[in-house]
């Protein structure tokens, strides 16, 4: 027996109109993922298939391209994301023991999430703020200048 | 209108984390509440550079320099220096010239700076055009359009020398002049913002303090070289240069700047965003146009060169965001001028990212021939901690390390490469006495094994081959066949890969190697870490003499790896001990010792 075409998921307003927007436009293709991204926190599979439709292209480019920019994210990111700077300046000035030290309090090392959810870590290259080596971000923001005994304490703010 | 003080708060990334924005309505709320606001004017502008110091708060017109402020100090500031007139010396940068102008020409760190890229950061409001065209803003596109032919922007760019500031140098003015002589029914002008070296972030901090600058330039271009549409390719992970950018074309469009009919001029250009989404090949040109068309950042041989068949196959001028921020001031202050600053092959100004183990940590301008040792000693301050130095290292992942044999060396394009370093993007991470080579190379290898496409297999197997030679020296289980088949593999990978990520990838061993191949020796024959960094090479001790028992590192010790009788000297079992270096750091008698 033939398989059935999975359904297509429904996508937010916001998505589809933004969509609609872009689907003529050479090259929309990584804008209309990064719109995805922006919507779930990731890239579903199944808003990824129906992607692919409404665009007119194959799913597997699309996975092509997905797994190509690190950008992007296959699966389901914890509650708060906690990015640790590993640009040069943090690393020479401490950065792995702040990730030694995520891995010590959350039992999960770089690209991995917590059991419950709550926190993902990932290693990014540069958060730009050099000045504040080494430095992490939790959800977006920046915390500078980290010693390693701080950790704890920050993360004290994110939990439950 | 005219203010009696103009208060500007640094709005730059750096800045913004440590609560800019907080200060900066905290100010506004204070002179609100003291009924001035209309006689005094906050601004939020572009980076300073000083981050070090950061948040820092500007006031004109006296130039006092504050620094490291807080939200909660915004009340003594405002009733201090605005409404009594006094400074608030806890808070000025040079504390013991409180009494007299503390402007920014007395601090060492901008002394030795030229400001022509950056001449609006720190100064403007990047969120008000106004702002940008008070600064003599868009007056070279109007000179490009109303006074100059397409032939003579070029030769103005060839009398001021300008090189590309994106890495390789490549003259500006070619690479116009190629598009520009190609006929084709349709042309683009393309800025790379994919600023992916670690460690560097000066065109962030241009498009956040003058993004302007940067759109102006585009459209010269494409005025020159007959282009109607540009993109800006920028990396996602700079909202706030994305955010002032929207902003930046959203009020030159409606002023006539940029769109349909620019200033009544018949020239139409128009200019789209797009965004990155974190690979480095993609600040190599054509992996950069792949990337733009909806592709896997994927690079292609070259020639034919983008500034003849570009993006979607049509002829393309592409620069990095340093480069662009030049041309409206060379077109405004003309070729001759700027060709005056710098050195006989290397013309203008570099900024430069001063990172790593120095005392003044930010973002420098200076001019080409400045040498390193006025960088680091009289802009960074030197090494902090009483730190000996080690080396600077400039061109990120593609680039070397410069020892302090080299420290007199003017900067520009032709001595890096002679040192075996390469300009770069702008990168330059000081190195101290505690950082060791190999494993600095061993970093930066990691990034390029994993930044490779794979397209081509020098790079995809030659960095993973040269990853695991240094991975195996810093286990401490290297052999000197090694250190041969590193040099060979790094020399095949110069020659063989297809695009300069993959070319420049070996850069960091080949240059370490040569400057510091004694450290790899250590590492290989004595089985030691010179610099107590490799964590496999490290053996911790306590020294009898010195250890008074307190039991502050056994305690401590994450493993138990530290016992003893208080009082008595205790002792380390090196067979428990995951060298974490906490005992080292807490005690106070230096009886832990490392070797």
């Amino acid at each position: 027996m033939p398989q059935s075409m999975p359904v297509l998921t429904e996508l937010t307003p916001e998505l589809d109109a933004f969509i609609n927007e872009w689907k003529d436009k050479p090259g929309n293709l990584i804008m209309v993922l990064h719109k995805v991204q922006q919507v779930y926190r990731y890239i579903p599979r199944d808003v990824a298939l129906t992607v692919s439709k409404k665009l007119d292209v194959p799913l597997a480019k699309i996975y092509g391209v997905m797994t190509f920019y690190h950008y992007f994210k296959l699966e389901k990111p914890g509650k708060h994301i906690i990015s640790v700077c590993m640009g040069t300046a943090c690393y020479l000035k401490g950065g792995e023991d702040l990730l030694k030290e995520l891995e010590r309090l959350l039992g999960i090392g770089v690209n991995a999430t917590t059991e419950d959810g709550q926190f993902s870590v990932q290693a990014v290259r540069c958060v730009g703020c050099c000045g504040l080596a080494p430095a992490l971000t939790i959800d977006g923001e920046v915390f500078g200048c980290v010693p390693v005994a701080k950790v704890a304490g920050i993360l004290e703010k994110y939990k439950g | 209108m005219k203010f009696n003080n103009y208060i500007l708060v640094c709005g730059g990334t750096g800045c913004e984390s440590s609560k800019a924005d907080d200060i900066f309505k905290a100010l506004q709320k204070e002179l609100e509440n003291h009924n001035i606001l209309n006689e005094n004017q906050v601004v939020k502008t572009g980076c300073f550079g000083f981050c070090e110091k950061g948040p820092i708060v500007k006031i004109l017109p006296d130039e006092s320099f504050y620094v490291h402020v807080k939200p909660e100090d915004a009340k003594e500031l405002i009733e201090e220096h605005i409404i009594k007139g006094r400074k608030v010396s806890r808070l000025l940068y040079n504390k013991q010239e409180s009494s007299k102008r503390a402007s920014i020409d007395n601090i060492d760190f901008y002394r030795k700076q030229i400001r022509v890229v950056l001449r609006n950061c720190g100064f403007i409001n990047p969120e008000d055009v106004n702002e940008y065209i008070a600064r003599d803003g868009y007056l070279a596109l109007e000179k490009v359009l109303f006074e100059m032919k397409p032939e003579d922007v070029v030769e103005e760019l060839k009398k001021s020398g300008l090189r590309g500031r994106g890495g390789a140098g490549f003259p500006t003015w070619r690479k116009w002049s190629f598009t520009q002589s190609t006929s084709s029914d349709q042309k683009y002008i393309v800025c790379n913002a994919d600023e992916g070296d670690p460690g560097a972030y000066m065109d962030r901090s241009i498009l956040e303090g003058d993004p302007h600058s940067v759109l102006e330039a585009m459209a010269i271009a494409g005025k020159t070289v007959g282009a109607s549409k540009g993109f800006i390719y920028i990396r996602a992970e700079y909202p706030l240069a994305i955010h002032r950018l929207e902003v930046a074309i959203a009020q030159a469009t409606e002023m006539g700047l940029l769109g349909e009919n620019i200033l009544n001029s018949g020239f139409n250009f128009y200019i789209e965003i797009r965004l990155g989404a974190g690979a480095f090949v993609c600040g190599e040109e054509t992996a950069l146009l792949a990337s733009i068309e909806g592709k896997r950042g994927m690079p292609i041989p070259r020639p034919p060169f983008p500034a003849v068949k570009g993006l979607w196959g049509k002829p393309t001028v592409i620069n990095n965001v340093e480069t662009w921020a030049n041309i409206p001031i060379i077109i405004f202050k003309g070729g001759d001028w700027f060709s005056k600053i710098g050195t006989e092959t290397s013309k203008g100004t570099k900024v430069f990212a001063l990172t790593g183990k120095i005392k003044n940590s930010g973002l420098i301008e200076v001019p080409m021939g400045t040498t390193l040792r006025d960088i680091v000693y009289d802009i960074g301050g030197g090494v902090p901690n009483g730190k000996k130095f080690k080396a600077v290292q400039t061109g990120g992942p593609s680039g070397g390390v410069i020892t302090s044999d080299y420290l007199d060396t003017p900067i520009d394009f032709e001595n890096l490469a002679k040192l075996g370093s390469i300009m770069g993007s702008g990168g330059m991470i000081v190195m101290d006495e505690d950082d060791c080579m190999v494993d600095v190379t061993k970093f930066y290898l990691e990034f390029t094994v994993d930044e490779s496409c794979g397209k081509c297999s020098p790079c995809r197997i030659g960095g993973r081959q040269l990853y695991n030679y240094l991975e195996k020296i810093t286990n401490g289980d290297g052999t000197e066949e090694d250190i041969r088949k590193m040099k060979q593999i790094s020399q095949a990978m110069g020659r063989a890969a297809l695009c300069a990520l993959g070319q420049t990838a070996p850069n960091p061993v080949i240059s370490t190697l040569k400057y510091y191949e004694h450290e790899y020796e250590a590492h290989i024959r004595d089985k030691k870490c010179p610099a107590g960094k490799c964590k496999n090479l490290l053996l911790y001790t306590i020294l009898a003499d010195k250890c008074i028992g307190c039991g502050l590192c056994a305690k401590k010790c994450p493993v138990g790896a530290i016992t003893g009788e208080k009082k008595q000297q205790h002792t380390l079992d090196t067979s428990k001990c995951i060298k974490c270096g906490v005992c080292e750091e807490v005690c106070k008698f230096k009886a832990v010792v490392k070797n």
